[in-house]
């Protein structure tokens, strides 16, 4: 298969190719990328007004598979992703059984080739059953294939674990992800506390509870010398904590989520269990300061945190309902409509927080259009508008608080392996 | 039209006039509790159900009553007697009620807006009596009821509220409630039990309560539960009885004639002394016999056809 997209505005991301250029793909891989290509082509695609960036990776989200099926599996989670423009995503480990061994890590692999629709890259949990009392077979999940480790959805309560899985985790080239959060803080909180928990008469959460483990963490890589990423970052306090961290020169990095960026705990008015997450929704304020920190590059790396639960799992009392968003498919353009359109990030900043900075977090080869590699893109279009339909989605997972929001931006074409694997053009 | 939505789940989305139109009708109401008969045929072949997933005497007897008087039929569920055990959810217990025929379902819930759930899902009106932190209406109603009662208007009226502000529905109903009617809330109690922001829902917020109580024409205060203790929120009872409790001379900083009042159950010589609770300024006996007209008001207005 040979493809040719040609005339489209490219942003590589790391400002090497900026303009419009074609792209020559054969047998999967990127050929040639420069102006006015002429080569014979099995397809050719007419990008003149669309945007081409290295296929999106996401360093965080949740494939559910195996055991949550019914949430989702590889293949809907995949296709999914792929409609959101991404082509390779790295899943969690909170599955059943937990990804904290080899046949777990290796069980997703192959299912994914089998399956998946784009790359996936399991991330292996830091200890053992996500219970955060013994560390899990981290060696040998990275032999398996394993590109990070972390037990998201749960916090590793004890400082002194944490700082034996940075370190042991490094010997073998894996970043620990740090899902921040103190149990002892956040106690039975089911959203942000503040003005409308208080409102709704729900139990808060203060965002302290996120704000102290940033600060362990970010001792922890201080004293170690060694790096740490940190989930989900949702309040101004963990902004200015990792800023300050990287100004002193930590080797800390971090990402936010779309739903951070553009909702606030506003979202959770009647009891909108969809706009149940965690970390919660906060502040405007700390909204704006989220914004700050993708605009100064505190914040590295936007992140879907896809989520996806059945319906009964968010039809429910909303201290009942499960945490999560289905976010592959509203991440562009919600990407698009609060940080192109407002001109928060260029172009080439924003590819470079969705494509380049999560590959190098993840140390996979993606996230690039170098001519040799592998050929992943993503074609979007800045203008095209489209109201959020959750009905539509290609995840099992409905629970969206954007469902009916209007955005503009979306994605048109992704190729993955030189397949195209998605089309939505009219 | 009295009440416009086919629910009351709260007294923070209903109007100044709407939370009126229900306090006139319970004066109604109330004097058909003090006649001999006791019995009107308002809800005649109406069904009522109480659906209660956390425990209480006064709120329950209180609804069950009111539909009584006015010929209703009225079953009780509990949580220990009913499928919710069983790990039915809240809206198949909704629909299963609403297929039944019932017109009215009352419900009580550890958790803050499980109530409007429940109305998203049913045709029966909905009313609750209590849902986590968030409201208990009825309860602010009564109190409302009580002090106009008492002193013919709220508004300009300076009530204090003083307690567990943080995990009490009931000083968040009264204070949406009366601040509505134009009386000027204040609460009080330990930093560690007054809400985040609470200033924002307009009131004034103290933890000296001699402050809060300073010239009050009406002094409230709320029960303190003893699983707030255990989670370290307060050092011990007595030392809340000693700095965070209505005493007599607490009570000489309010206004002379300053009506005491609490939503019940006491705890005696904790959040109030029990001179207080029986002495000649204490409406809490008055209390409940209100809310058993304004649920009767209630009941009356959300099962009539046109509302």
């Amino acid at each position: 298969m040979r493809l040719l997209i040609k005339n489209g505005f490219v942003t590589d991301g790391i400002g090497i190719h900026t303009g419009i250029r074609d792209i020559y793909i054969e047998g999967g891989v990127i050929k040639q990328i420069g102006e006015n290509l002429s080569y014979q082509a099995d397809r050719v695609i007419d990008a003149e007004g669309l945007y081409v960036f290295p296929g999106f990776v996401d360093a965080h989200c949740h494939l559910r598979d195996p055991g949550y099926e019914y949430k989702e599996d590889i293949k809907s989670g995949t296709l999914s992703a792929a409609y959101g423009g991404f082509t390779s995503v790295a899943c969690m480990p909170n599955t059943n059984p937990v990804a904290d061994n080899k046949a777990v890590i290796t069980y997703i692999i192959d299912k994914a080739k089998k399956e998946g629709v784009v790359h996936v890259y399991p991330i292996g949990a830091i200890t053992k059953g996500q219970k955060g009392e013994v560390l899990a077979d981290i060696g040998e999940m990275k032999e398996a294939g394993a590109v990070a480790i972390s037990d998201d959805g749960v916090p590793v309560a004890s400082a002194s674990l944490m700082r034996k899985a940075i370190q042991y985790a490094s010997a073998f080239g894996l970043t620990v992800i740090s899902h921040c959060e103190d149990l002892s803080l956040k106690e039975n909180g089911s959203m942000n506390e503040g003005y409308m928990s208080t409102v709704l008469g729900l139990p808060g959460i203060p965002h302290e509870a996120e704000e102290v483990m940033v600060a362990r963490e970010i001792l922890l890589s201080e004293g170690l010398g060694i790096p740490v990423h940190i989930a989900h970052v949702s309040t101004k306090t963990s902004v200015t904590l990792i800023r300050d961290a990287k100004k002193r020169g930590v080797r800390i990095t971090c990402e936010t989520c779309p739903h951070y960026f553009s909702l606030t705990d506003e979202a959770v008015r009647g009891y909108n269990t969809n706009a149940k997450v965690n970390p919660p929704l906060r502040t405007e304020e700390d909204r704006l300061a989220i914004l700050e920190g993708l605009a100064d590059d505190t914040i590295d790396i936007i992140a879907t945190d896809h989520a996806p639960h059945h319906i009964d799992e968010k039809d429910v009392e909303f201290n009942l309902a499960s945490n999560g968003i289905s976010g592959f498919e509203t991440a562009f353009g919600l990407c698009s409509e609060y940080l192109l359109k407002t001109g928060v990030l260029s172009l080439e900043r924003f590819v470079s927080k969705i494509a380049v900075n999560p590959a190098r977090l993840l140390r996979i080869p993606k996230g690039t259009l170098k001519e040799g590699s592998a050929a992943d893109i993503t074609v979007c279009d800045l203008k095209k508008e489209t109201i959020v339909d959750v009905r539509k989605f290609r995840s099992k997972g409905k629970n969206s608080p954007f469902d009916g929001k209007r955005l503009q931006g979306a994605v048109i074409y992704t190729v993955v392996d030189g397949n195209v694997v998605v089309e939505n053009r009219e | 039209m009295i009440l416009k939505s086919k629910d009351l789940l709260g007294l923070k989305d209903i109007t100044k006039e709407e939370i009126q139109g229900i306090l006139d009708t319970a004066k109604t109401m109330k004097l058909i509790i003090q006649s001999g008969t006791k019995k009107t045929p308002h809800l005649q072949g109406k069904t009522v159900i109480t659906l209660f997933y956390e425990n209480s005497t006064r709120t329950r007897t209180s609804f069950e009553l009111a539909a009584k008087y006015m010929s209703g039929n009225s079953v009780n569920i509990s949580v220990s007697t009913s499928s919710v055990a069983k790990g039915e959810t809240l809206i198949d217990t909704g629909r299963t009620l609403d297929v039944m025929g019932t017109d009215v379902i009352i419900i009580r819930h550890s958790m803050a807006g499980a109530p409007d759930l429940l109305a998203k899902h049913t045709n029966a009106a909905v009313i609750n009596a209590g849902d986590g932190l968030n409201e208990h209406p009825t309860q602010a109603l009564l109190d409302m009821f009580t002090v106009m009662e008492a002193k013919g208007d709220l508004n300009g009226l300076k009530v204090a509220i003083v307690g567990d502000i943080l995990h009490s529905r009931v000083a968040r109903s009264n204070i949406w409630g009366m601040t509505k009617m134009g009386a000027k809330v204040v609460v009080a109690g330990p930093p560690t039990l007054l809400p985040s922001h609470i200033k924002d829902l307009g009131v004034e917020a103290y933890t000296d309560i001699e402050k809060a109580v300073e010239d009050a024409d009406v002094v409230m205060a709320l029960r303190i539960q003893k699983e707030r203790l255990e989670k370290g929120l307060f050092p011990s009872v007595s030392e809340y009885a000693r700095f965070f409790g209505i005493n007599e001379n607490i009570v000489k900083k309010a206004k002379k004639d300053a009506l005491i009042m609490h939503p019940g159950p006491v705890n005696r010589g904790v959040e109030i002394t029990s001179a207080l609770v029986d002495g000649d300024s204490s409406l809490i006996d008055t209390q409940v016999t209100n809310g058993v007209a304004i649920r009767m008001a209630l009941l009356y207005l959300m099962t009539r056809k046109d509302g």
